[in-house]
């Protein structure tokens, strides 16, 4: 978890080569409540950052998820259809959304560390 | 005033609490010139005894379907319903019970749409319904705006011979929606652009299709088949149009549990596969357990609706259609597989009994071999003149087509007639002999 | 990140404390009843039909041949399951239902037996219109009091409720703009508006702007000024607003909006509050929705059906949806479609010609309180939440100082370092016999608690009300959590699995699949 970086909307990121795994942070979930959906984008689509990429429901709440970078959707969590309740169990591991082949490394300039987010989030 | 319980004294007492010493001071933020400084030029307020003359005096000018042979479809249909169904809606607990949002106090209400919602399915022939709509057109425009989030796509086809009140229910809601809406018949080649096709069955003038052919060509090219039913009861003798392939059926679920009461309150109903739920509009019940493990019933996929989703909500609806569901769903428990089979059956077979009889009349041509408990008639003259006529002698004799397509004048010769369970033998001959008077 | 509502987790704990479980599974004069489906037998029916003939079909060979599923009872069966189930529900002819934004007013039986008059209820929306001119004259007369008591030139009849009323309205308002040649792309939404305003400027192709509250729970007018253009189509305004609150800078908000010549759109939601006592139409609304249902008495039953009737300023009146009752020498007649003096109608927005049944029940009870008693009902129900609200503010957390209209707004705060929620809260009052009042909603304040007692309620009952909530929150804050966490413990049903039911949909019976297991 400590390499992950973080935006201001709660999802995270974290790096391995030109690919960036995708997800929503541990406080959002907790703000979230039970996760009861996730829908997820298609593998192959081409998002640009910001572009709305997912949405994840809880049973009182559902939000946006935002692309934090642009590039490709090469992978997504299938595991997060039958149980998404992995989300809330591991946020910021196996509950992970997506995966992108980034398309600017230079986006990643406005993500936050894990401190900076633990300070953000608690704000 | 008998809806008031509080008195002078309470008013006081409640007064001192607050600290004002007239109710007026509450109303300070309001401006000046807003306020009612006098009584609304309106008549005061009336006894039950004077009100009840007043709406009876209003009553008294209207004749009520009943009151002489009638055949006037198009929409809404004249059905028997059994006098259990009006007591048991009239129960407090159904009548005065808000929606369901704390689900420990509302299971009346939350069992009764949980088989609201397996009867529709069941009779529509779907997977999953929603608790109702406002009313069957309503749910028909609904059903165009899902096809085109499922689908992604903007083109969208109406079939010519769908109800008027259906057609113009869509072109309303989707006039400033990037949306291409074409009315045609026949139905013109789809492709990957189109987003749905909409059809009734029966259609507005009474034809029956079979759709099957029709949803594979839609499944083909990826797209929706919407199958609208105006005329619910036509569902326990006809083919359904889920067995037909349909993605949505919409239904007016009126003709079951419900009185006509001059066009509404209505019953929308709508179904679809469950591939498609969670883009479904209208509340949705789902079964549960509560902390000691017994089964019940709560309001669920809210994510869906206004007050979760708001401005990404799958349509703006909040209040549905609930008690005039619970008439439904009543009724329907009352008729179950045998009784809704049979009284749809009775509806087609008098059907067939005014068809034959005013075939019989010279001028008139009835204009279909198939249908269900409806069918139109081409006359000898004018259609609307001939209906004004035949009230004249006593008979509700039917729709007029230009009533409903006022643009086609090639149909002012049309008359669109329905004959239900309510309809006897002598009913049969008196319209008869009626329209044989009048266009002899 | 939407991130308030309410804790959803399921609950865990189950104490002893709901009663003895007994063979039957009943306790007492609580009923445990199976679905229709489960109960229905093969060859049963309830009905009796007479005998069909042996006519062969004219279907084209669609006759519906296959089993459909439909379970078979007898009348007593039918009978007794409604009875059984009906007495599981709250409702307000049992009790305070304090349901902020709702107004759960008594639902008078005058307008029950009125609507059922056969020359009211038997009558065909497609009858020749000079079969039914008392009908005719029914709608407009309701049309005729709704424009005096809102002080409004025109009213739109057909809407089916109060959110197909706010889509009538602010189509009525791009018409308007469009009809001058103008394309403008964006709507104010205050911060607190219900769902409904968002969802339906949407659907009208509009962007939604959020424009915040002030620190005394009123739209921020300076903030409004400051997102003021003339891309601004209109203003989605509710008045009292969802906090209770009456919107004291209406006036300019609504000069505001006019001088970049967009519209003003008033939810009408909380009229209860202004009956009588306020005309709207001197607020500068060009457009308000009714919601017949709330503020004129018709019967919620279990979640409808309503009626949103939308008044309408001059500037709006010729875009209303079709049909209009329009009267002349020959007494009153129908334009059912968009042509002629309805030309620049924006069209047809249900089938035929709007909540007949609903118009009936609130003339019934308009009638019934005349101009003298339409104030009464405002000044009764903004007595009543003021009254509530006086004697609750120092044992809860009030969100805004001062008085408020017909509701009372609270939060959570008073509820700080107890480790009960606002939820918690609610589900303890079912234990006391009350229906709990709107909670999480407006958004705008933290664990929001919105209290409408409304005009019915004795104050005998409003004593008993308020002391059972004093009750609570002195119980919650000496440290009795269980109280609350486990609530409710003597209702028909304890706390549900929302989760469950929204992870795993089941919505609806199916005959191969045994019904829910029980909890883990």
């Amino acid at each position: 978890m400590s390499d992950h970086q973080y935006s201001e909307d709660h999802e995270w990121i974290n790096i391995d080569g030109d690919v960036g795994t995708i997800g929503i942070s541990n406080f959002a979930q907790e703000q979230l409540g039970d996760v009861v959906f996730v829908d997820l984008p298609q593998v192959g689509a081409e998002v640009s950052k910001g572009d709305e990429i997912a949405v994840v429901e809880s049973v009182k709440a559902a939000s946006e998820i935002y692309a934090p970078v642009s590039g490709e959707v090469v992978a997504v969590n299938d595991v997060l259809n039958d149980a998404p309740e992995t989300v809330n169990a591991d946020a910021e591991n196996t509950g992970w959304f997506f995966k992108i082949k980034l398309a600017d490394e230079g986006e990643l300039d406005g993500l936050m560390d894990a401190e900076a987010y633990a300070a953000f989030a608690k704000g | 005033m008998r809806y008031l319980p509080l008195g002078d004294a309470d008013r006081s007492a409640m007064m001192a609490q607050i600290g004002i010493s007239s109710v007026d001071d509450l109303f300070e933020g309001v401006p000046r010139s807003a306020r009612l400084t006098k009584p609304l030029d309106l008549p005061p307020g009336q006894g039950e005894l004077s009100v009840e003359r007043a709406i009876g005096r209003l009553a008294g000018k209207n004749r009520p379907m009943g009151s002489c042979p009638s055949f006037i479809g198009g929409g809404a249909y004249r059905h028997h319903v059994p006098a259990s169904v009006d007591h048991l809606i009239q129960r407090s607990e159904f009548l005065t019970a808000y929606t369901p949002y704390q689900p420990e106090i509302s299971q009346g209400t939350l069992q009764v749409l949980f088989e609201f919602q397996t009867q529709v399915a069941l009779i529509t022939g779907m997977d999953v319904a929603n608790a109702s709509m406002y009313d069957g057109a309503t749910a028909c425009s609904e059903a165009v705006l899902m096809a085109t989030r499922v689908t992604r796509r903007k083109h969208v086809v109406l079939s010519s011979n769908l109800h008027p009140h259906y057609r113009d229910c869509v072109l309303t809601t989707s006039q400033f929606l990037d949306l291409e809406i074409d009315v045609v018949e026949p139905l013109p080649e789809i492709d990957k652009q189109t987003a749905c096709v909409v059809v009734q069955n029966p259609d507005v003038f009474g034809r029956l299709r079979d759709l099957t052919a029709l949803s594979e060509a839609c499944h083909e090219v990826g797209a929706l088949l919407v199958v609208a039913v105006p005329e619910v009861v036509s569902l326990g003798a006809v083919k359904s149009p889920g067995e037909m392939g349909a993605d949505i059926v919409v239904c007016e679920g009126q003709g079951i549990g419900n009185g006509l009461n001059y066009g509404g309150p209505y019953l929308g109903l709508f179904a679809t596969r469950d591939k498609y739920v969670r883009q479904m509009p209208g509340r949705l019940c789902g079964e549960s357990v509560d902390a000691d493990g017994k089964r019940g019933y709560v309001l669920t996929l809210s994510a869906r609706e206004q007050h979760i989703r708001r401005e990404k909500a799958t349509s703006n609806i909040c209040t549905n259609s609930g008690l005039c569901a619970l008439a439904f769903s009543i009724h329907l428990s009352l008729l179950g597989e045998d009784g809704l089979k049979g009284l749809a059956m009775l509806n087609h077979q008098t059907a067939i009994k005014l068809a034959d009889k005013l075939a019989a009349v010279p001028g008139v041509e009835v204009l279909e071999k198939t249908f269900f408990n409806e069918f139109t008639v081409k006359l000898s003259g004018n259609a609307t003149e001939i209906v004004e006529a035949l009230l004249a002698r006593d008979v509700m004799g039917g729709v007029p087509a230009v009533r409903l397509f006022p643009e086609r004048p090639d149909l002012a010769n049309h008359l669109i007639v329905a004959a239900t369970e309510t309809n006897t033998d002598e009913d049969i001959d008196a319209f008869a002999e009626a329209l044989g008077e009048v266009l002899s | 990140m939407n991130r308030q509502g309410r804790q959803t987790r399921p609950h865990q704990d189950a104490t002893g404390q709901a009663g003895k479980s007994t063979f039957t599974g009943h306790q007492g004069l609580d009923h445990e009843e199976d679905l229709i489906f489960e109960l229905g037998r093969d060859g049963q029916c309830g009905v009796d039909l007479p005998a069909l003939e042996d006519t062969p079909d004219r279907l084209g060979g669609l006759l519906r041949d296959s089993e459909i599923g439909l379970p078979g009872l007898s009348e007593p069966e039918v009978v007794r399951h409604y009875v059984r189930i009906s007495r599981n529900n709250y409702a307000i002819d049992a009790g305070i239902y304090p349901l902020g934004s709702c107004t759960m007013k008594h639902n008078p039986r005058l307008n029950e037996k009125m609507a059922r008059l056969p020359g009211l209820a038997d009558i065909h929306p497609l009858q020749p219109t000079s079969t039914v001119q008392g009908a005719l004259e029914l709608i407009d007369t309701l049309a005729h009091w709704l424009k005096v008591i809102t002080g409004m030139p025109a009213v739109a009849m057909s809407p089916a409720a109060g959110a197909h009323g706010e889509l009538c309205g602010l189509m009525t308002i791009r018409a308007a703009l469009e009809a001058r040649g103008e394309k403008r792309s964006r709507v104010l939404v205050p911060e607190s508006a219900h769902g409904t305003n968002p969802a339906t400027a949407n659907f009208c192709g509009y962007k939604i702007q959020s424009i915040p509250a002030n620190a005394s729970g009123r739209v921020d007018l300076a903030a409004l000024k400051a997102a003021i253009d003339d891309d601004v189509a209109a203003i989605m305004l509710t008045n009292p607003n969802t906090c209770g609150l009456f919107e004291d800078e209406v006036i300019e908000v609504a000069e505001a909006v006019h001088g970049v010549g967009g519209y003003f759109y008033c939810d009408g939601a909380n009229l209860n509050a202004l009956v009588g006592k306020v005309r709207v139409g001197d607020l500068g609304v060009d457009a308000m929705h009714i919601n017949l249902h709330k503020t004129f008495s018709t019967p919620h039953g279990g979640g409808g059906p309503g009626a949103g009737p939308v008044v309408l300023s001059d500037a709006l009146k010729a875009y209303a949806p079709v049909p209009w009752v329009v009267s002349g020498d020959d007494g009153f007649d129908l334009q059912e479609d968009a042509t002629g003096d309805a030309e620049a109608s924006i069209g047809r927005m249900k089938s035929f010609h709007g909540q007949m049944g609903m118009f009936v029940r609130a003339l019934t009870y308009m009638m019934s309180f005349g101009c003298d008693g339409l104030p009464r009902i405002a000044e009764d129900a903004v007595l009543s939440a003021n009254y509530v609200l006086a004697r609750l503010k120092d044992h809860m957390s009030p969100s805004f100082e001062g008085y408020c209209m017909h509701e009372a707004l609270f939060d959570e705060h008073f509820l700080d370092g107890t480790g009960v929620t606002t939820l918690d809260f609610a589900k303890a009052m079912i234990d006391e016999g009350f229906h709990p009042m709107t909670i999480y909603f407006p958004l705008v304040v933290h664990g929001a608690m919105l209290i409408e007692p409304t005009e019915s309620e004795s104050k005998a009952s409003l004593d008993e009300f308020i002391e059972a909530m004093i009750d609570l929150t002195k119980s919650a804050k000496e440290g009795d959590t269980t109280r609350f966490t486990e609530a409710p413990l003597l209702a028909f049903r304890k706390r549900l699995d929302e989760t469950r039911a929204a992870r795993s949909p089941v919505l609806r019976w199916r005959p191969e699949v045994e019904t829910a297991e029980a909890a883990e």
